[in-house]
């Protein structure tokens, strides 16, 4: 028991770290549902498409020598801005291409449309870096591969990294939307689209902006996930997108601050599972195995008892 | 380009449309459809082990089960074929059997995911949960599985029941996915389909882990390794462990569904499917109850998949955790949509196309560019989620409706009105 306790610090803090990573892509779920009310299902493979383009950067910055001669700081904002654009332009077209054309069609319909955009991105990836590289599985050069230890606590580096930029990009999200002029017209349009519309705001081009931002979102998030664990793969973004979903859900979908908070609890629950399910069954459950069942059963339960979320508001449906 | 194309595109199209008018005349149907399946034979005999040799008969079928003919004839017509020259073709070419059973089993899968997405209008995502379930009922009885975690069957038989077991395990098949539908659906009552979709697609994700760990503490699913071999069944003394045994196996079951779901559509509970997919606030307001519609829907697509899954481990003589995939679930979800969304006929062709496509025509066109020296790591054959991703996106945007829409039965004023009797036409498509 003692030997158990010991290592809860360590537990939570590794739970924070990829609850930050959860929290960044939910503020991507939630801000297109926010806005459509529609689920992109495409967004956890733009969350991959980030990671590798992450990938792509550190590894020209290698090639070009560059990595070891800049300073680690300038590499690493290098490297999530460019995924960040990247994976902006690709959350662009998808919208273009498989969303903006069946506006107004049945729920199913886009919602068809976002499973095959996603399924298409996965195997997309997979072609372009098999023909590219030979294989789809690629080691990230490391960045910041230091660690503090504070007592018995161990904290790697790139886990403050994402926490921090996790933080920055939170706030700046919540400034953008509630402070300046495309923020009001972006709240305009999801609260009522056609008055939005009268009200002279360009509709068509606020939903492409919702796409780009949450695709930036996305984006780093895939950057910072490759610098964090150094491999990336096109499956990266399936399992981690349906429990960033669950953490949007939990939080309260459409609520950015939500967002925030289901993906950090999400990721403390998930790790005091995964750690702490073993000595509690005497090992007849291995917690590791069952990881990924802990968030769908927080959102079967969330779903069931609170759709509306920790911080949502409940919602009476249009008829 | 385009001036070559044109005109070739124009006589292919106007060739069809010839042949469309010949078939639908009730003089000619007859004569056009018979022709059709006899030729479609003759090629399938004369080359049994070429796609579009296989694709032709296919295509006998469909059109001898649409022509303008009487019912006995299109059964007839369409048994040449399915009965007579596939399992025949299937002895000269040995991978044409198990080609043809895996598109039964996925057109009896497509039929049931149609029910719950096409007829009621419930987007699942999870449905290869209750394949696997219904193909571990068997697996687990039918090979030397259970003598692992059960002493009674190391002891009395320890390489699993016999062929027998496939017909007790039947209704045992039924009612586990059934109640595994019962188990998805209860929690996922109250949501509409965005959230629906998740919840099925996670639920399909943990069924996968949970066969996968399952092998400890004790030993039930056989882990991720597992099991093999599957005995087949049998009737009595006879074994129905051959290619074509198992092929009039799958054709048996796979008409079998699809007669179940022409009476089902037409039948009180379809109706109050399709009244709730419309609209479920005004069903319900009609006295629909939503609750016990929507459990039936999930209960019974569940079930008619779980009885695929045995058929599907009788097939392979293996089962492990992998065949199980979210990749199954949306391959046949994009059957149905490039069939058609709630048509039955639609979604036939769309499962009939996508696995010719997905076994017989990608390996074709791979082993073309291999002979053309292409580097292997770029093998067409493993490009089916892009395929089924492409599906669903051009589908969503150009044919929302299917390549063969769905219809309503309309009844004709004028015919009723007029005592000379008439056929009952066929309502204009419905687009959803």
């Amino acid at each position: 028991m003692q030997e158990q306790l010991s290592i809860l610090p360590q537990i939570l803090i590794d739970g924070l770290i990829i609850g930050f990573l959860y929290a960044i892509v939910a503020l991507g779920y939630t801000m297109v549902y926010g806005v459509l009310e529609f689920i992109n299902f495409a967004h956890s493979e733009i969350f991959m498409f980030g990671a590798f383009a992450g990938f792509e950067v550190l590894m020209l910055l290698e090639r070009m020598n560059l990595l070891k001669t800049l300073p680690e700081f300038v590499s690493l904002v290098l490297t999530v801005l460019m995924a960040m654009v990247a994976a902006a332009a690709i959350g662009w077209t998808v919208e273009r291409v498989a969303y903006r054309p069946l506006r107004g069609a049945p729920r199913l319909v886009p919602l068809i449309s976002a499973i095959g955009v996603s399924f298409f991105l996965q195997d997309f990836a997979r072609v372009i870096w098999t023909a590219a590289r030979g294989n789809f599985h690629q080691a990230v050069p490391a960045i910041y591969t230091g660690a503090w230890n504070i007592g018995p606590v161990q904290i790697p580096q790139r886990a403050v990294i994402i926490m921090v930029a996790g933080i920055i990009m939170m706030y700046g999200l919540i400034w953008f939307v509630n402070k300046t002029k495309v923020g009001k017209a972006m709240r305009a349009v999801a609260q009522d689209r056609p008055t939005a519309g009268l009200m002279g705001i360009n509709v068509d081009r606020i939903i492409s902006l919702t796409f780009v931002v949450g695709g930036a979102l996305g984006g780093a998030a895939g950057a910072l996930f490759a610098v964090r664990y150094t491999s990336v793969n096109p499956y990266v973004g399936f399992i981690l997108g349906m429990k960033a979903f669950t953490a949007a859900v939990f939080g309260g979908i459409g609520n950015l601050g939500g967002a925030v908070l289901g993906g950090l609890l999400l990721g403390i629950f998930e790790a005091l599972g995964s750690a702490y399910l073993g000595p509690l069954t005497n090992d007849v459950l291995k917690g590791a195995e069952y990881k990924d069942i802990f968030a769908f059963l927080i959102l079967i339960l969330v779903l069931v008892f609170k759709p509306s979320g920790l911080l949502g508001q409940t919602t009476s449906e249009k008829v | 380009m385009k001036a070559l194309f044109r005109p070739i595109g124009a006589a292919l199209s106007q060739a069809l449309a010839w042949f469309t008018a010949r078939l639908q005349n009730e003089q000619t149907a007859l004569p056009t459809a018979a022709a059709f399946v006899a030729i479609s034979v003759v090629i399938l005999v004369l080359l049994p082990s070429s796609g579009l040799a296989i694709l032709l008969s296919l295509a006998a079928v469909f059109a001898a089960t649409n022509a303008r003919v009487k019912p006995h004839y299109k059964w007839l017509l369409a048994a040449i074929p399915l009965v007579g020259a596939l399992p025949y073709a299937g002895t000269q070419n040995p991978s044409l059997a198990p080609l043809m059973v895996q598109m039964f089993i996925y057109i009896a899968l497509a039929l049931g995911l149609n029910l719950v997405v096409g007829f009621a209008g419930l987007l699942d995502l999870g449905y290869i949960a209750f394949f696997a379930g219904g193909a571990y009922v068997y697996a687990i009885f039918a090979s030397n599985q259970a003598a692992k975690f059960l002493p009674w069957f190391a002891e009395h038989a320890p390489q699993g029941f016999g062929g027998w077991w496939f017909w007790v395990a039947l209704p045992l098949a039924l009612a586990v996915a059934a109640l595994l539908g019962l188990a998805l659906g209860l929690p996922v009552l109250r949501m509409r389909g965005d959230y629906l979709a998740i919840v099925t697609l996670g639920f399909g994700e943990v069924i996968q882990v949970i066969s996968r760990n399952l092998d400890h503490p004790i030993n039930i699913t056989g882990g991720a390794p597992g099991i093999a071999p599957i005995n087949p069944p049998s009737i009595g003394p006879i074994s129905l462990g051959s290619s074509t045994a198992i092929y009039y196996l799958g054709l048996l079951f796979t008409v079998l569904v699809g007669i179940a779901m022409v009476r089902l559509e037409q039948s009180r509970m379809g109706r109050a499917w399709a009244a709730m997919r419309e609209d479920d606030i005004a069903a319900k307001a009609m006295g629909v109850p939503l609750v016990k519609m929507k459990l039936l829907a999930f209960a019974t697509g569940a079930s008619f998949s779980g009885a695929m899954g045995m058929l599907f481990a009788v097939k392979q003589q293996f089962i492990n955790p992998d065949t199980f995939g979210f990749m199954e679930s949306i391959g046949i979800l994009a059957m149905i949509i490039l069939g058609g969304l709630g048509s039955i006929r639609g979604v036939i062709v769309g499962a009939a196309a996508v696995t010719l496509l997905r076994f017989q025509f990608l390996r074709d066109i791979s082993d073309y560019f291999a002979n053309w020296g292409l580097p292997p790591a770029i093998d067409v054959t493993k490009y089916q989620p892009l395929l089924f991703g492409l599906i669903l996106i051009i589908m969503m945007i150009y044919k929302q409706e299917g390549l063969v829409p769905a219809t309503r039965p309309t009844v004709d004023i004028a015919a009723l009105e007029d005592p000379k009797p008439s056929a009952t036409g066929k309502g204009a498509s419905v687009a959803r």
